[in-house]
């Protein structure tokens, strides 16, 4: 059964037919096209998939479409403003944050998540606060290093 | 040429300057396209059928069912491959698809290829394999040998003094990387096909889709597509053929993706290795003999097992002085999964004994285990066990006195620290009583580059020309970036060579040279060697360009000859290049629960030569956590063959909570034979990092801890 609903990703609303158990993440990457958000796991265990729903970190693998209908849903294409990179996206660019980059699109949303509820975060804060996204190449260093600049440079996010 | 760089002296972006990762802006915004993220008008969506058994014969495979489901294009088995039906690195024993036997839990019966991946899962569910069951050799010691290293170094006669033996066990590591193995296989028309894959080492891709397909290399164009992380674990083919054999049959472009549970059976892991040790010292500490029987699990196929098993010999006796070598290293064959290439192959199992080893002598001959080491370092002109003299860097004593020399990290304070400093952090099961630290140091070493008289090459194009007047440099070669920051070096490499700012490296692909593998710590040393040639070969015809001329030369980039082991005694000049790297581990551990925090590892490492600072520090602080995941807890746990914790649930890779500092000393001794002097980086963090949080364990409790990864139960 296909349910039509309306997503709201990055500031456009798109009209899509998704079946019950199309995960949003699908939604996203198949139906729309934008595929910056990925599957590492299919289980909520990695965080690639992380969006923001109203705001709210959520991975997106295991989150129905059907649930996201009329919400707010922010992925990595849109945390900058147009060709502009947002300062957390050129921080992880100069601060090492990226090797393989395919943990990249979830951290920064893991990241943004946390500097709009915490705009200085300490590292202990920010080491939680991104927790719940694996990074298999960098030992997490050049991470921790990005999002403490943008905090200590006061940066909005 | 010296005249082109004082033409241009303030071009920035050379070698060993700071300069961001060229393909990070794309990785930052989303716009990288990774193998999984391709799409081809009308393509198809395939999937695999796995054998659910380790072992098994196949009586019947009936797959008129899924045929006859609306939407599916094809399925195929075994009979579809219409060339040669295995493939391998080493040696073609894996079928492509099964035949009769299976001989691992997860193998690849049927493909499948629909509309959509709901319909190629739902037909692919229907294909009906009838398996008559055999019973698994799961137990290693009953495995059949595919490869035994004998080394025989020195007067076997000699005995010694002091005497430490102790047995040593290391889990199977998944290479765990985050973008499962997909890819895009589209069919040219003209029967053959373009494949954009995230892979390893795209011309040993091509030569394996070639055999099974029988077609010429030049109807099979394998393409770089965007790779998450490979770690070794993407040398081997895994859906690679399957793509290019459904895209020739329906005559449409077929995607395929993996799940992460698939990704757990669709690549070699790291073998688990059970090792026998013996160490004889004199009195004052000088290390006399090393007696090692070690046996590798090398589970259903060869995959490159033949070098795991040589690595794990060459390296057995760690980067000492021993005037006695007798070491024995086999690999078999089994029902369990099919272990292969992963980061520091070979020289990671070794390290968590040798290391071990150390330690228990020193507490023998009541000497400082730094000391130890120090008094046995290997140095230039030393000969390793397999009698070969080190003519490159071996600056074990530098690096251990740098170690040492580096400030621990405070003592933690009062009974009222922080939960979140103490192991168990949050879970508030200590606060602080029954912690105790410990301090473990280890150093490992491990060759750069392919052994024993691999002739080891990579090819480079360079082309510049003149776009609106100013110089543009293409850099053309086959080799993968997988994570690591190569395609960045590259331009560095041409920019310091011809000294123009617009360095373009192309994407990679089958239509220029092979690179060889991303693996081994050689890819920096191999293709950026080759990119150094050609552009030098480039530089002296720089005369020749003109608006409508431009200058272009295509460059392999061998390095010297290795030679075989000798299969009696084990000796001969094997390796091309050593690279070392020492660590510290400082651990508090909960000795009630056994619960284990890692406060900070210290490691120092000699690199040749930086070419990129921020990519170096990356490679080793990456490099360490893997050794860190291997220490604590990494594991494919199998059962009789099945494997019972194929998804991150339940196979845990270390996040960010996990991960110490990382205080860092990288040192610089020039390799003679290298460009730059560089040498390789990847490996060697994963090497000591391991054993050094072993013997922090150690010390802290007092338990012997002899394998890794450590469970709560060890240390208690």
């Amino acid at each position: 059964m296909k349910h039509p609903i309306t997503l709201n990703v990055n500031g456009t609303p798109y009209s899509v037919d998704v079946a019950t158990a199309q995960s949003l993440l699908y939604a996203v990457r198949d139906q729309l096209g934008l595929t910056g958000s990925k599957e590492g796991c299919d289980d909520s265990e990695c965080g690639a998939c992380m969006m923001l729903v109203d705001g709210r970190p959520t991975n997106s693998c295991s989150y129905l479409a059907v649930q996201a209908d009329g919400a707010e849903i922010t992925t990595v294409e849109g945390l900058g403003e147009g060709d502009e990179l947002s300062p957390l996206q050129q921080v992880f660019l100069e601060e090492g944050g990226v090797q393989c980059g395919f943990c990249t699109p979830g951290m920064l949303i893991a990241a943004t998540a946390l500097l709009q509820a915490n705009p200085s975060p300490t590292a202990e804060e920010i080491r939680i606060g991104v927790s719940g996204n694996l990074c298999r190449c960098t030992g997490y260093d050049g991470i921790v290093r990005a999002v403490l600049r943008v905090s200590r440079e006061g940066a909005s996010v | 040429m010296s005249t082109t760089r004082t033409r241009t002296p303030l071009v920035r972006g050379r070698v060993g300057e700071l300069m961001p990762r060229r393909d990070a802006e794309p990785k930052v915004t989303g716009a990288f396209a990774y193998s999984s993220d391709l799409e081809a008008e009308g393509m198809l969506f395939a999937v695999t059928v796995r054998s659910p058994h380790p072992h098994a014969r196949i009586a019947a495979i009936d797959t008129a069912a899924a045929v006859a489901t609306a939407g599916v294009h094809a399925v195929l088995t075994h009979a579809d491959v219409p060339g040669r039906k295995t493939v391998g690195m080493h040696r073609a024993d894996q079928p492509v698809l099964v035949v009769d036997v299976v001989r691992y839990q997860g193998e690849p019966v049927v493909i499948v290829a629909a509309d959509d991946l709901e319909t190629a899962r739902r037909a692919a569910v229907l294909v009906v394999v009838t398996y008559e069951v055999l019973e698994p050799v799961a137990d290693p010691e009953r495995g059949e040998v595919l490869r035994d290293v004998r080394i025989r170094h020195g007067d076997q006669s000699l005995g010694a003094d002091v005497v430490v033996s102790g047995s040593y066990e290391v889990g199977m590591q998944d290479q765990a990387f985050l973008g499962p193995e997909s890819g895009l296989a589209i069919p040219d028309g003209d029967g053959g096909v373009d494949l954009h894959v995230a892979t390893q080492w795209l011309h040993l891709d091509q030569e394996q889709i070639c055999a099974a397909l029988d077609l010429p290399p030049a109807k099979v164009r394998v393409h770089l597509a965007g790779v998450g992380g490979a770690f070794g674990g993407r040398e081997d083919v895994s859906m690679q053929i399957h793509a290019c054999l459904l895209a020739l049959r329906t005559g449409r472009p077929v995607k395929m993706v993996y799940t992460r549970e698939e990704s757990f059976f669709g690549h070699v892991h790291r073998h688990p290795a059970w090792m026998r040790y013996e160490h004889g010292a004199t009195p004052e500490g000088d290390l006399v003999y090393v007696r090692a029987e070690i046996l590798l699990d090398g589970g259903a196929y060869a995959s490159s097992s033949p070098a795991v098993v040589s690595n794990a010999a060459c390296f057995a006796a760690g980067p000492y002085r021993v005037q006695r070598a007798t070491i024995d290293a086999r690999v078999v064959m089994t029902n369990n999964p099919p272990c292969g290439a992963m980061r520091g192959f070979g020289a990671v199992q070794v390290a968590v004994a040798h290391e071990a080893q150390m330690d228990l002598l020193a507490a023998a001959l009541g000497i400082d285990p730094v000391d130890l080491r120090v008094r046995n370092a290997l140095k230039t002109g030393d000969r390793m066990i397999t009698g070969q003299v080190i003519d490159g860097p071996a600056p074990v004593r530098e690096l251990l006195e740098g170690l040492r020399a580096m400030p621990l990290p405070l003592e933690r304070g009062s009974l009222r620290a922080d939960l979140r400093e103490l192991p168990g952090g949050v879970a508030n099961t200590t606060h602080g009583e029954g912690v105790r630290r410990g301090v473990g140091y280890a150093i490992g070493f491990k060759n750069m580059g392919f052994a024993e008289g691999f002739d080891d090459y990579s090819t480079a194009r360079v082309r510049v020309s003149l776009v609106n007047g100013e110089p543009l440099v293409e850099v053309h070669t086959a080799a993968c970036e997988v994570g690591q920051g190569l395609v960045t070096v590259l331009e560095q490499i041409a920019r310091t060579e011809l000294g123009f700012e617009h360095v373009v490296v192309l994407p990679a692909d089958t239509t220029v040279g092979s690179a060889g593998s991303s693996s081994a710590s050689r890819q920096t040393w191999m293709t950026g060697g080759a990119v150094k040639a050609a552009c030098e070969a480039v530089r002296e015809r720089l005369h020749e360009l003109a608006a409508d001329r431009s200058v272009e030369e295509t460059v392999e980039h061998h390095h010297r000859p290795t030679f075989p082991l000798d299969p009696e005694t084990g000796q001969g000049d094997a390796q091309v290049a050593l690279c070392f790297a020492a660590h510290r581990a400082v651990c508090d551990v909960d000795t009630d629960l056994g619960l284990v925090r890692v406060v900070e590892i210290a490691t120092t490492q000699d690199v040749g030569r930086i070419m990129n600072p921020a990519q170096c520090e990356g490679q080793i602080q990456g490099g360490i956590a893997q050794g860190l995941g291997l220490a604590l807890m990494e594991e494919i746990k199998t059962e009789n063959g099945l494997v019972r914790n194929p998804n991150f649930t339940d196979y845990l890779i270390p996040t960010i909570l996990d991960m110490p500092p990382v205080r860092l000393a990288i040192s610089e001794t020039p390799h003679p034979d290298a460009p730059y002097g560089l040498n390789g980086v990847g490996e060697p963090p994963t090497i000591a990092s391991t054993p050094a949080i072993a013997a922090a364990l150690r010390a802290a409790t007092g338990r012997p801890v002899t394998r890794v990864p450590v469970r709560p139960d060890d240390l208690i």
